[in-house]
């Protein structure tokens, strides 16, 4: 690892005072995805600050109808909430289902979503429920945050504070896990709520997307059937060693399947 | 610039200065020298290098030593009694012979303890999902899993 500056912010304003005195700066949430990267010099920033020490970052709140998740808050905390896993057990599920329990201790559910990794599980929660990313300076809604791979529409110098999700009427999710890093290889988020139906993939493109035509779909009925002759196009989805951009697309529609099964259970 | 760490460490407590981009890892075997938290694959894969954070079970090689500032930090030098008595897991490892190498195994037993703590009669199947983040190159994992289960019965 090349040689950086550290920096331990004691709030977010100060972790943005931080941020504007650096050009070439990456903030530190749990390190899960950073430290690693920082190890292979895939990432190698002058100054590294530390979200670790902000109190006002961490914890879950329940506010009317929704959940709000404070950005530094570990996959370990949401996995293991109660009210988390009362309002929204698929939302449970999804971070239990994250990395291994060592990784849940320390990942964020900020840093997952500002890293928007391909294979990320929480991309597909945040847009599967119409979540909003709360910044330092705005509110941005699960649709406009995700604009790529590892691409987000967050501006320099902004940090994530929180995620609010609205709390569904149900929901599930379920991922084809890459058998030796664990990673998603496809997984899809459904869910049912006041706003209509919303189904996510992750995993099997470049970032998270919605699948309207299983929105639809679903809409009319809400059974694992309405899905079993919809096939998403495999154009633009990944191909990689372990899977062709056909075979992400019949997962797709498989694990679609079985995530409006879990939702009916649940 | 050096940073100036503080934590507790097996119950003892610990100044040094650091490096920032010294692993905590490396702190606890280089620096401090408890050698029994190993180093695997140095990619957060295998485990190996597990100890506990504030109770919370970690993987050190894919941290910061100066994220570990002020915490209270268990590694496997920590388990035993002073008099030597062995924690009751790492007696189930030896008990069912749940170690070939032993290279993975001051990895397992703190991933093991871990989770007990949050699953006090696990089944089998939990204990398989749990050691997910550990990997074991000799055992095929049947003779670990049974140590968990007879260490949740101890």
């Amino acid at each position: 690892m090349h040689a950086f500056n550290y920096h331990k912010a004691s709030s977010v304003a100060d972790a943005s005072a931080k941020l504007a005195t650096s050009d070439d700066s990456r903030l530190l949430a749990g390190g899960q995805t950073l430290i690693a990267a920082m190890k292979m010099r895939l990432s190698a920033p002058a100054d590294v600050i530390d979200l670790g020490g902000i109190a006002e970052l961490r914890g879950i709140k329940i506010e009317g109808a929704s959940i709000t998740i404070g950005a530094m808050t570990t996959h370990a905390a949401v996995a293991s909430s109660k009210e988390v896993a009362k309002a929204i057990p698929a939302l449970a599920l999804l971070a239990g289902s994250i990395g291994d329990p060592m990784v849940r201790n320390m990942g964020t559910i900020g840093g997952s979503v500002a890293n928007n990794d391909p294979a990320a599980d929480y991309p597909a929660a945040l847009v599967g429920l119409g979540a909003t990313v709360v910044t330092s300076k705005r509110k941005i809604p699960a649709d406009q945050f995700f604009t790529g791979m590892f691409e987000t529409a967050l501006e320099s110098g902004e940090i994530i504070t929180s995620v609010s999700f609205p709390v569904p009427k149900r929901a599930g999710y379920m991922k084809f896990r890459n058998p030796a890093s664990r990673y998603a290889m496809v997984g899809v988020f459904v869910a049912e709520s006041a706003s209509g139906m919303r189904v996510a993939a992750t995993g099997a493109g470049p970032s998270v997307f919605r699948i309207p035509e299983m929105e639809k779909a679903l809409a009319k009925s809400f059974s694992a059937d309405a899905l079993k002759a919809i096939k998403v196009p495999s154009a633009n989805l990944n191909t990689d060693i372990h899977a062709s951009a056909e075979y992400r697309a019949h997962l797709v529609t498989v694990m679609a399947q079985r995530a409006v099964e879990q939702a009916l259970k649940v | 610039m050096p940073i100036r760490l503080s934590m507790t460490v097996n119950g003892k407590p610990v100044n040094a200065d650091v490096e920032p981009r010294t692993l905590l890892v490396d702190f606890i075997r280089d620096t401090l020298r408890l050698t029994g938290t190993h180093i695997g694959c140095d990619t957060a894969q295998c485990g190996a290098c597990t100890i506990h954070m504030n109770g919370a079970a970690v993987k050190c090689c894919n941290m910061l030593a100066v994220q570990a500032q002020g915490t209270t930090i268990l590694t496997i030098e920590g388990l035993a009694k002073e008099d030597g008595t062995m924690h009751p897991m790492q007696a189930a490892f030896r008990d069912h012979h749940g170690l070939q190498c032993g290279y993975c195994t001051p990895g397992m037993v703190m991933s093991a303890i871990d989770l007990l703590k949050r699953h006090p009669h696990p089944s089998e199947e939990q204990i398989r999902a749990e050691l997910d983040g550990n990997l074991c190159r000799c055992t095929g994992y049947h003779n670990i899993v049974k140590a968990v289960q007879a260490a949740a019965k101890a």
